[in-house]
């Protein structure tokens, strides 16, 4: 396709294109800059290398293999079918929906619940140190150990199970847990969080210590109890932090995978826990379908990133 | 040296160090024949190190081969307990990094095709390669032939029945010489077993990872249906027989809350539960003893086998399934002859390999047992091979003497068996988790799916 614009003609107006000897001069600099930088870009080397290899090939790769398909050991162009013949899976938008679900309890739940517990550590005098631990214990365990825990003693369907032992203890009706297909999504994300807090609370407890003494002392004088201190002292002064936990809470819930896996067996009762992770992994290997897998994972990306981008935007726009 | 020099140096040194740590992750294999005109295959399937018996019998059984066929190096590969988890299986596949010779299911001849990696071995399988050639059931060379061409050599067989534990039999008042022999029957015995209490499931069964459709294609072969229809272009379960299914299973599940409060239960699940004695019935091929007594602790005294129950009457017809070993694409005639021969040697040849009784007799490992059905009826290889067991018996044979005496038809898997069984799944963990689970809801939306798959033909 011949060029039918002259180059620099897109440039922005009020900028024109630089002279050649600027050019050339520009050319000499980049050329000094990478020889006196030499060193760092050879160290760099290792962790491009690592990066190209194993996640940004085999993301093109993903995005190459979704318009083909391989039969009989032929690779062909099919263009969008696969795309088609995904989104006609019946699983799909039940998967979509439970991504969903999960995404806004673990918002709710896994979100909040963090915040407020470091609140808490933050307004500890004693045993701060010990109490950090405890709540950062889980994230050492490995989540697959921690999700086996939840499934055979906490979520146990019988009265052995440890959460229905409780129930029954307080007179309550126990739940079938994992068997039934309302519970499903909040006890896994009820294991997710108390598996994954310990992080984002340390996380905010740093941050919170970065928030000046005086600023709670004004306000106290001012008369704000401790709703209203948090209100209109905390949650502004950590604004920045909460900002980017929400969206990596979001990309990574949205990718849930393990806890439908481990907690479920897989799809849960009646598809109750397909999410769409396990879904891409059901199509790629339970299913011989590697291209419908590989659609479902740009699907996903493409998700993701439009979420992301609107996301910054918005927070670019309040800063 | 200077500091700036210095990190150059270690710069140049780290990148040299990552090149190489590259070049060695490279896969390419080893060349097939060496100088010494010595033909190398790999062959996967090696049992684990904690199978130390069976690691040791593979490894004494490659010294063996290689000192009668000097010429030939066979390279053993494990992967994993379970040869074939289909995730990893797929992924070999996928990736390229299947063995020479490699282990798969009989469901798996259109997966290894559609990759790519299967070899036309149709010239090269016959009395001079593998010697028992001759008496292998011709049907079961059918489920490895596609347009006329053989992609694999079966190397084990099964088909379903009755699997119960007869302590609990004993204990619940049951005769264990006399299994249920239909579905009705089951229920009643499940309602008696679990009756013990305990947390003992008079009946139990899958309904997660693939297993739970696994086992409804072979409940409703026991009633006469089939999972597709005959062209296979269609599904074909949901009709009354499939109904009935389903509901044999809601009546026991929550009509008579004799299959335990635990659902959403794949192999290993259920077989624990076996082994620690809280399953009284469940269905399975005779070998699911095994994995219970080698796997999960159970012991082999404990089982007895029966046929699969019809639902008013015999079964109709039993699932039948198996494993063989397919060949890489692009080997050399020398290395498919040299796989031949191996398996020929550790999967074929009674008195050898997985036949060789007299070694396994002392192990832990069952002798005795009705299977692998591999030699057609009065052939040669089956008569010497059912003398050579009788002669090594380690388990009590009575035990699965109903269900020798009593076959069933045996119905092979459905085209695109996994994908199907996925979709299965819902429908059996639907009836056995929610008490108003709507039967025909499940089996409408299965069927769907089903039909979605196949017109899609993924």
């Amino acid at each position: 396709m011949a060029l039918t614009t002259a180059p620099g003609a897109t440039r922005r107006p009020g900028r024109p294109a630089p002279p050649p000897r600027q050019l050339a001069a520009r050319r000499a600099g980049l050329g000094r800059k990478v020889r006196d930088n030499l060193t760092g870009h050879t160290f760099l080397i290792g962790a491009v290398a690592c990066f190209a290899v194993f996640s940004w090939y085999p993301m093109v790769r993903g995005v190459v293999m979704s318009f083909q398909r391989t039969r009989r050991g032929e690779t062909t162009w099919v263009g969008w079918d696969n795309y088609v013949r995904i989104i006609a899976d019946p699983s799909f938008w039940t998967a979509w929906k439970n991504t969903f679900v999960f995404t806004g309890l673990a918002l709710v739940l896994g979100y909040a619940v963090p915040f407020f517990v470091a609140i808490l550590l933050n307004e500890l005098r004693h045993a701060k140190g010990y109490l950090r631990v405890l709540v950062y214990l889980p994230v050492m365990l490995p989540p697959a150990s921690a999700l086996f825990l939840f499934k055979f003693y906490a979520y146990d369907p019988s009265e052995a199970g440890l959460f229905n032992a409780v129930l029954t203890a307080l007179g309550l009706p126990t739940s079938e847990w994992m068997q039934s297909p309302t519970m499903t999504m909040p006890a896994m994300v009820l294991a997710s969080t108390w598996m994954n807090m310990g992080g984002a609370v340390l996380i905010y407890l740093a941050a919170l210590q970065t928030i000046p003494g005086e600023l709670y002392e004004a306000a106290e004088i001012d008369g704000a109890g401790v709703w209203r201190r948090i209100v209109h002292v905390t949650i502004p002064q950590t604004r920045l932090i909460l900002a980017l936990l929400a969206m990596l809470q979001i990309v990574a819930t949205m990718q849930v995978f393990t806890e439908p896996l481990i907690l479920a067996n897989g799809a849960g009762t009646q598809d109750s826990a397909t999410s769409v992770a396990y879904l891409i992994y059901q199509h790629g290997f339970f299913q011989n379908d590697l291209n419908g897998a590989a659609a479902l994972g740009v699907i996903m990306l493409v998700v993701l990133a439009g979420f992301s981008a609107v996301y910054v935007r918005l927070t670019a726009r309040q800063d | 040296m200077s500091v700036p020099q210095y990190r150059k140096v270690a710069a140049a040194a780290l990148a040299a160090g990552l090149g190489l740590s590259l070049a060695a992750c490279s896969t390419k294999s080893d060349d097939s024949a060496d100088a010494g005109g010595k033909v190398t295959i790999t062959v996967d399937c090696q049992p684990v190190g904690a199978q130390k018996e069976l690691l040791k019998n593979w490894n004494d059984d490659v010294a063996e081969f290689q000192r009668q066929n000097p010429t030939i190096v066979v390279k053993s590969v494990s992967v994993g307990e379970q040869c074939n988890n289909p995730p990893d299986f797929t992924a070999r596949l996928a990736g390229g990094t299947v063995t020479d010779v490699f282990y798969g299911y009989m469901t798996d001849l259109q997966q290894v095709l559609d990759s790519g990696q299967a070899m036309d071995i149709t010239e090269y399988a016959s009395k001079d390669t593998i010697g028992t050639w001759d008496s292998v059931d011709p049907a079961l060379k059918e489920v490895f032939t596609d347009g006329g061409k053989l992609y694999g050599i079966p190397v084990k067989n099964y088909s379903m029945g009755l699997v119960y534990n007869k302590a609990l039999f004993q204990r619940a008042g049951l005769d264990v010489n006399n299994p249920p022999k239909t579905w009705p029957e089951v229920r009643a015995a499940a309602k008696k077993i679990s009756a013990l209490g305990g947390g003992v499931a008079g009946y139990s069964e899958y309904s997660a990872g693939n297993t739970g459709g696994w086992h409804f294609t072979s409940l409703l072969y026991s009633q006469g249906g089939q999972v597709l229809s005959a062209d296979g272009k269609k599904a074909d379960f949901n009709n009354a027989t499939g109904k009935q299914v389903l509901q044999n299973l809601k009546d026991m599940r929550y009509g008579d809350n004799s299959m335990g409060s635990r659902q959403l239960l794949q192999w290993g699940d259920l077989l624990t539960n076996a082994g620690a004695g809280k399953v009284g019935m469940f269905i399975g091929a005779p070998d699911a003893t095994q994995a219970i007594v080698t796997q999960f602790q159970g012991t082999y005294q404990d089982w007895a086998m029966g046929p699969l129950p019809g639902q008013g009457g015999p079964a109709k017809a039993t699932l039948g399934g198996g494993e063989g070993y397919f060949f890489k694409k692009g080997l050399s005639p020398e290395q498919v002859r040299a796989g031949l021969k191996w398996i020929a040697y550790q999967k074929l040849t009674p008195g050898k390999g997985q036949f060789d009784y007299a070694r396994a007799k002392p192990q832990n490992y069952p002798v005795g047992l009705p299977q692998p059905l591999l030699f057609t009826n009065g052939s040669d290889a089956q008569k010497q091979e059912l003398e050579l067991r009788k002669a090594n018996a380690n388990v009590d044979t009575t035990n699965f003497a109903v269900f020798e005496a009593n076959p069933v038809p045996i119905k092979g898997e459905p085209r695109n068996a996994q994908a199907i069984y996925a979709v299965l799944d819902a429908a059996m963990s639907g009836v056995l988790t929610n008490p108003d689970a709507n039967i025909d809801a499940l089996l409408k939306t299965a069927e769907d799916k089903v039909n979605q798959l196949l017109a899609a033909g993924s």
